[in-house]
């Protein structure tokens, strides 16, 4: 599905990435995990094609299509999700009005009409019940006054409404309490099918009690220094980032 | 001839067709005098320093109207707020149209500046308040002053609730040239009475026009007063608005200006507060492109204590459009307590565009809350991502972001259907769509 070789990526003159490979499967989970200022955000800002990432070398393709020279809204539309740490606010705009734009913009550029109503209202209701979201929060502007749980909920809400098939969480898990981690995590697990590939990108090892990584890499100065399964997950938890800097260096 | 001088000598011609014996002859003659003195603005004018109007000054506007023109109400339908009812008060090229006018006389007077300034049953009232907070010291106020003849004429009487809102609608056609129009108007809404009010000029066809418009507000205590203006006319049209507010205890007045289209806009909005207890609301949307010019101009003036100001003025302006904001606030020594709130956010879209944004606070009395702030800045990168990686292309996005910017002045529009008008004007201009059901 998703394979990145040999990345290189500056933001404002400073290398961050230097050197990514990582490859992903249909049905897999990859978890993500380094310390803070690792590369761990601009990895998938890069995979998003955020514009303020300038890759110097290397390939990102998606199910062998080369991503490189594709916008932001391109790589959405061929089914790549960024799941953000800071959602943003949009006052005016409803969550509902929100996902209608965005599902009809990637109808309209796949050549397909806009999705009929009945279907759309039929989509929402099922996803936000997925996600244990009230009717009254869909008619809300877009994050605007949401709590931190609220704001992460509704971006699983948006995953589950776009369907794409390479999903990147970026920190979801933080501002999260137990119970709206839980909601999130159960939300994931049943969008999960074999033909879609979630990356989870965090710094603890908490959402990954929840959804089960196949993989797990350690990202260290703009490298993937370790890579194992979920037990090295643990043994982050345990031992904490020291020992990979060292092992690294 | 320039135009200064066509005016000067059209004036007896004018007057001689009108009444001689009119209470406001002299007022004409006198503020004729006044323009004569003054000239029209130019930017040697603190005032006027980022606004010219010497290319629309060379146009040979036609002073007065020649003809009526008729025009077929589903052609103009769409200008109106057609969704609910309304008294609406019409004028073609200046002229009265009674066929596509409602006016009333039960409970409250919604009819025309002619009559009023014409028939004995006006006069008390036109005496105690026409002209009186009108700025005569400002030359287009003067001019308009000297020409009055034909407006909106509207009186709410105590405690009534004019039950429908108020369109006054102006149309110009384009049979004949350029043209300059001056409607005057006169509201005056007593104790406990409450009006709202919808204002637009509309050209119809390309063609130069240039309307210099004047409006006097008088709000007694306790009156309500809301009135929304909507200036989205065509690329040669241009409007010079001089609206003066006075207030009298515990009234609220909030003027919404929304201003999407035309040549070149000149709002002068005045508010001057004379009891306690008052609150004033100036909320503005400038949403313009190409060589498009809005220039805002607010004063308020608060004159006694704990009274209220609130000011919200958000810019967005695209190609070489010009947006300029001036917001003075004066507060008087004795007018303690005084809470006078002003922001002014502009977004410039690109490069080429320009916004002039000036706050001007004069504040006499000690214990007051004054707060001013103002922005220019682009489209927040960080959220242009956002909705790009939910798939909205970059086009979209900018509309969705610059529609959310302007999103919060719309809050305080209390009739729904104005709202929503301005929600698709908005949406109309930046090119995105935004459903039905905001």
């Amino acid at each position: 599905m998703l394979t990145v070789k040999n990345l290189y990526a500056s933001v404002e003159g400073k290398e961050i990435l230097r050197g990514i490979n990582l490859q992903v499967n249909p049905g897999e989970v990859h978890a993500i995990m380094g310390p803070n200022g690792s590369g761990k955000s601009t990895l998938s800002a890069v995979i998003a094609g955020n514009e303020d990432y300038l890759v110097e070398k290397g390939e990102i393709t998606l199910n062998g299509e080369d991503l490189s020279e594709d916008d932001a809204e391109q790589r959405a539309h061929k089914g790549v999700f960024l799941s953000f740490q800071y959602p943003v606010e949009i006052p005016g705009v409803t969550v509902t009005n929100f996902i209608k734009t965005a599902i009809n913009a990637s109808r309209k550029a796949k050549g397909l009409e806009d999705m009929p109503a009945k279907d759309m209202l039929k989509n929402i209701r099922e996803k936000a019940a997925l996600l244990e979201i009230d009717s009254k929060f869909l008619s809300r502007s877009l994050n605007e006054g949401f709590s931190g749980g609220e704001k992460k909920r509704n971006e699983i809400f948006q995953m589950a409404m776009l369907e794409p098939k390479l999903a990147i969480l970026d920190e979801t898990d933080s501002g999260l309490d137990i119970d709206a981690l839980k909601i999130v995590a159960h939300g994931v697990n049943k969008l999960k099918s074999k033909d879609n590939a979630v990356i989870i990108i965090t710094h603890y090892q908490r959402l990954l009690d929840h959804i089960v990584p196949d993989f797990v890499h350690v990202l260290h100065n703009g490298r993937i220094v370790k890579s194992g399964t979920k037990e090295l997950a643990h043994e982050l938890e345990a031992k904490g980032y020291d020992w990979i800097k060292q092992l690294a260096d | 001839m320039d135009l200064k001088e066509k005016l000067i000598s059209s004036f007896m011609a004018f007057e001689e067709q009108l009444d001689l014996s009119s209470p406001i002859h002299e007022m004409r003659t006198s503020s004729l005098k006044q323009f004569e003195k003054l000239g029209f603005p130019t930017k040697k004018h603190e005032a006027w320093k980022y606004t010219s109007l010497a290319k629309l000054l060379k146009n040979d506007y036609s002073i007065f109207p020649k003809k009526e023109t008729v025009i077929e109400l589903k052609d103009v339908k769409k200008y109106f707020l057609y969704d609910i009812d309304t008294y609406k008060i019409v004028f073609i090229d200046g002229i009265y149209s009674p066929f596509l006018s409602d006016t009333t006389h039960d409970g409250i007077d919604v009819c025309l500046m002619s009559s009023a300034l014409s028939k004995d049953k006006y006069k008390a009232t036109i005496d105690k308040h026409f002209n009186t907070i009108a700025n005569q010291n400002d030359s287009l106020t003067a001019l308009n002053t000297s020409f009055t003849k034909e407006g909106a004429y509207i009186h709410i009487f105590k405690s009534v609730v004019a039950e429908k809102p108020i369109q006054i609608i102006h149309f110009s056609t384009s049979d004949q040239g350029p043209m300059l129009l001056q409607p005057r108007n006169l509201i005056v809404v007593e104790e406990n009475a409450q009006v709202q009010i919808f204002e637009r000029h509309q050209s119809l066809n390309q063609h130069q026009v240039l309307t210099n418009s004047v409006t006097e507000i008088f709000a007694s205590e306790n009156a309500l007063v809301d009135y929304y203006k909507v200036q989205n006319d065509l690329d040669d049209a241009s409007i010079i608005d001089n609206t003066y507010v006075a207030q009298k205890a515990k009234s609220h007045v909030s003027v919404h200006t929304f201003s999407f289209g035309g040549q070149l806009i000149r709002n002068n909005l005045n508010f001057f507060q004379k009891g306690e207890y008052i609150d004033s609301t100036m909320k503005g949307i400038t949403i313009i492109g190409e060589k498009q010019h809005v220039d805002h101009y607010t004063l308020v003036e608060h004159a006694q204590p704990n009274c209220e100001s609130h000011q919200d003025y958000k810019g967005i302006y695209a190609d070489k459009s010009v947006g300029v904001f001036n917001g003075k606030i004066y507060v008087n020594q004795i007018a303690q307590k005084t809470n006078a709130f002003q922001k002014n956010n502009n977004i410039l879209l690109d490069d080429t565009a320009t916004i002039n944004t000036k706050p001007q606070l004069e504040i006499f009395a000690d214990d007051v809350k004054c707060s001013h702030g103002c922005t220019i800045g682009q489209l927040d990168k960080d959220a242009m991502f956002y909705l790009r990686s939910r798939g909205i292309p970059k086009k979209e996005a900018k509309g969705l972001l610059t529609y959310a910017f302007a999103n919060n002045v719309l809050e305080s529009v209390k009739i729904p259907a104005i709202k929503s008008r301005i929600n698709k004007l908005i949406a109309n201009k930046l090119g995105v769509s935004i459903g039905h059901d905001l």
